[in-house]
């Protein structure tokens, strides 16, 4: 942990607060569809929960890393900025893909369900992409474009 | 034939020829984290123009000195 800055702990983090949100929301929609049909199944309450998880988790995680590591806490530079920039680009494909679908299914006039999961999906998606590209960029180095 | 370029530096040598100056002092001393300079020294991340700069002034000398820009041809 010594070997990363701040805003690379950070992404870790966020990686892993999305991956249990996903994973928690997934296994129990999963849960509740074994009685009933998927498109049945109240997605609601739980995409709420595992969305307000999220950030509530992510607020309280970084404040309890800024008291761990408090010299670290407000350093942001030139490099940390390169990287999440080039990493917000990356996970934006996901955005764009996840607008699509919903416009794709609203106009099949698919469930509600299928077009409120595949843009949580997406969006999951875009930050576990951003993610990787962080923590790759961190480990490695910025690809050359 | 593509050709694949990166830019060397002498950062660490540099560093223990003043005064065995530690990586968080050089860091300090141009405004970056640790992991920065770091990851310079390592090959890792190519300074901005600005930042190659400042190392340079931070060591007293002019920028090819610290830095060389080395051009390698791959097929």
């Amino acid at each position: 942990m010594n070997d990363m800055s701040f805003e690379e702990k950070s992404v870790w983090l966020n990686a892993l607060i999305t991956l249990g949100a996903v994973g928690g929301y997934v296994i129990t929609v999963l849960v509740r569809a074994r009685a009933i049909a998927l498109v049945d199944v109240a997605y609601i309450s739980p995409m709420l929960w595992a969305i307000g998880w999220s950030i509530v988790v992510t607020i309280v995680t970084h404040i309890l890393m800024a008291c761990i590591w408090p010299k670290e806490a407000d350093k942001k530079d030139v490099r940390d900025q390169e990287i999440n920039r080039h990493g917000e680009y990356a996970g934006q494909v996901f955005l764009v893909i996840g607008g699509l679908c919903a416009m794709i299914l609203a106009m099949l006039k698919v469930d509600h369900f299928w077009i409120a999961n595949s843009v949580y999906i997406c969006f999951a998606l875009s930050n576990l992409l951003s993610s990787a590209f962080k923590i790759y960029a961190y480990r490695k180095g910025i690809p050359l474009c | 034939m593509l050709k694949k370029t990166s830019i060397q530096n002498k950062l660490r040598l540099l560093r223990f020829t003043h005064g065995e100056m530690t990586q968080a002092d050089l860091a300090e001393r141009i405004g970056v984290t640790r992991q920065t300079i770091i990851a310079i020294e390592q090959g890792r991340y190519s300074p901005s123009l600005e930042m190659a700069f400042q190392l340079a002034k931070v060591f007293g000398l002019p920028l090819d000195e610290v830095f060389q820009y080395v051009e390698e041809e791959t097929s």
